[in-house]
């Protein structure tokens, strides 16, 4: 019997209770839907769910697991969100169908994310600590920034870019000005729904999960916890660094589709893909816990459903926001909700159910 | 041909010429120890030999092979493993992934396979952990295979550093202070594990240590460094004897 507990390994235990909660969540918002409870606020809450929830798993892929601050998760986000709202409007007219519109785009828009986050990875890598903080900080506000002046149109001849303005672009009578500066993109398909947003949430947790208990995850927080070990031991701290820094960033580039695919008209600026959005996303994934992937979804919902059920009390809410914040900080790192934590995990509950079962027969 | 030839190995740190001038040639299954006062530059040479610093002058081969100016990732493939003075273990990784940390280049499979668990990676686990087992069992650290390696008691970790080094399938072990911080009963039991080692993998073992029970009891030869450079080299029990060693360490 105690071989049995014992087969299943720690780490794989941690993953399986995260799949389930995660599935129990959705079943409960599956029989909310049918059974008519889910109010439209909460409906138009649940793609952005997934998204934060994604963007806070993927972030701290990069601080939790690989053990850097990184500042810049926005900007990622940013470019998938971004390059797929251009490749659907693009291709609106082409490809009708969104069941094979919108897997490409998110294809498309994680890519591009990904190559972004290498571009940055290779000079920013070099940096540790506070300096690699800051320079990706200043790498998502670079994104941004280029972005809300960049317009690109389309016609006969190809492609037009221009950081200027829309004349600038010099498009035939009948070409499409697709991204227009400050004024983003509009007119995407409202492609995205809950389950698959839901779907992309699932697969970036097992991705998550099996990349941390596998070698290449081994290699990834021997790194974090001991780099010169880890040289000493041959790893190749560069490319396990870039692979982390590529497939966050592949993640935020799913989110950022999820989120520019839910919306009308998509616009760059500070809180959805500058600064604020970068720190809300660090916030999550702190609170959640560093490390801990189940904790950064958890935190995920809780903190993007908490300022809309704090509607109620207008003015306030941001006060009861930062409150709730504070409590759940010092709730989540005392000892004795560490404590608690651990008493009722499932290991030490097994082992407490067969001792009294020995004492039974005995 | 020598295992390891060291030749004129030199290092300066702006105006601090902080390794000058070393040479040393280890054959395959020799215990040889590298001793000498505080600040003489022992730790200086296993960062030259590991890739920690680069040499500005002088080189060094392993098995014919030169290493100068190889990363620390490289000179670990080459078969060079160390450890620490002051222990570099992965403390929030357990005390089996540690070890099979060590096994990362002998046995892979790529990041692909991992996150996808296709065959390979259930195969190659496997034999990482029964490789791994067998090395804890060594160092009788089996019981604590899923302890936390940063909770281990001191000369367990010392012990897991060492089989993480092993782990590697080194030609060369090289430990920097084993003993350090260790009471007389656990030095003892560190020489017999470095004994055992050296005669269970036919390890060529450099060690530096400042406990001269361990460097007598366990090193056939040794090299005194002093300021950079050495001192006098030979036999380990003419060379703690001879007078210019004796004044190195306890001054005039």
């Amino acid at each position: 019997m105690k071989k049995n507990i014992k087969a299943v390994k720690p780490a794989t235990k941690t993953s399986l209770i995260t799949y389930a909660i995660v599935a129990v969540l959705f079943l409960i918002v599956i029989i909310m839907d049918a059974t008519g409870a889910m109010s439209s606020l909460f409906r138009g809450l649940l793609v952005p769910i997934c998204t934060y929830a994604i963007l806070a798993v993927s972030l701290n892929l990069v601080v939790g697991i690989l053990g850097e601050l990184s500042l810049g998760h926005a900007g990622f986000m940013c470019v998938g969100a971004y390059a797929s709202a251009f490749f659907s409007v693009l291709t609106e007219d082409t490809i009708t169908n969104a069941w094979i519109r919108f897997p490409l785009a998110l294809i498309i828009g994680g890519i591009s994310a990904a190559i972004f986050g290498i571009i940055i990875g290779i000079p920013v890598l070099r940096l540790k600590g506070d300096y690699l903080a800051i320079v990706t900080l200043a790498f998502g506000e670079i994104i941004k920034n280029i972005v809300t002046v960049l317009y690109v149109g389309i016609d006969s001849k190809g492609l037009h870019f221009s950081a200027e303005s829309s004349m600038a672009l010099g498009l035939e009578p009948d070409g499409k000005n697709i991204i227009k500066g400050a004024l983003g993109i509009t007119g995407m398909p409202k492609d995205s729904n809950f389950y698959i947003a839901f779907a992309i949430l699932l697969v970036t947790l097992i991705v998550a999960y099996n990349l941390v208990n596998s070698r290449s995850g081994r290699a990834i927080m021997s790194i974090r916890d001991n780099r010169i070990a880890a040289e000493s031991i041959g790893i190749n701290v560069t490319k396990y660094k870039l692979i982390v820094f590529a497939l966050s960033a592949f993640f935020a580039g799913l989110a950022g589709v999820l989120y520019s695919h839910n919306l009308s008209s998509l616009t760059a600026n500070t809180n959805n893909f500058g600064y604020n959005m970068s720190i809300l996303i660090l916030v999550i994934v702190v609170l959640g816990g560093i490390g801990s992937i189940r904790g950064s979804v958890i935190s995920a919902i809780i903190l993007t459903a908490l300022p809309e059920l704090l509607r109620s009390v207008k003015e306030y809410r941001m006060l009861v926001y930062a409150i709730v914040l504070i409590a759940m900080m010092i709730f989540n790192n005392s000892e004795k909700t560490k404590n608690l934590r651990s008493s009722i995990s499932l290991k030490k509950f097994a082992e407490a159910k067969l001792k009294t079962r020995k004492g039974g027969t005995k | 041909m020598s295992l390891l030839e060291i030749k004129n190995l030199g290092v300066m740190f702006g105006g601090l010429r902080a390794v000058d001038n070393f040479s040393l040639t280890l054959e395959k299954g020799d215990l040889y120890g590298l001793i000498g006062p505080n600040g003489a530059g022992k730790t200086t040479v296993f960062n030259l030999i590991t890739g920690v610093y680069k040499p500005t002058s002088g080189t060094f081969f392993l098995d014919g092979k030169e290493l100068k100016g190889k990363t620390p990732e490289q000179i670990s493939k080459a078969g060079i493993a160390r450890t620490f003075q002051n222990i570099r273990l992965f403390n929030n990784l357990s005390v089996l992934d540690n070890v099979k940390l060590g096994l990362h280049n002998r046995m892979k499979y790529s990041t692909l396979e991992g996150v996808l668990r296709l065959p390979k990676f259930f195969k190659k686990e496997k034999e990482m952990d029964e490789e791994a087992m067998k090395l804890l069992k060594v160092f009788s650290l089996e019981e604590e295979a899923d302890v936390q390696a940063g909770s281990l008691p001191y000369g367990k970790q010392r012990k897991l550093e060492i089989a993480r080094a092993l782990a590697t399938d080194p030609k060369l072990l090289l430990l920097d202070e084993p003993a350090a911080g260790m009471n007389p009963s656990e030095t003892q039991e560190l020489m017999d594990t470095i004994r055992f080692v050296r005669s269970e993998f036919s390890m060529t073992i450099l060690l530096i240590e400042h406990d001269m029970k361990l460097v007598s009891g366990i090193c056939e030869k040794v090299t005194v460094l002093n300021f950079g450079t050495e001192l006098t080299k030979g036999e380990t029990s003419k060379v703690l004897n001879d007078p210019e060693v004796i004044k190195a360490y306890l001054g005039d």
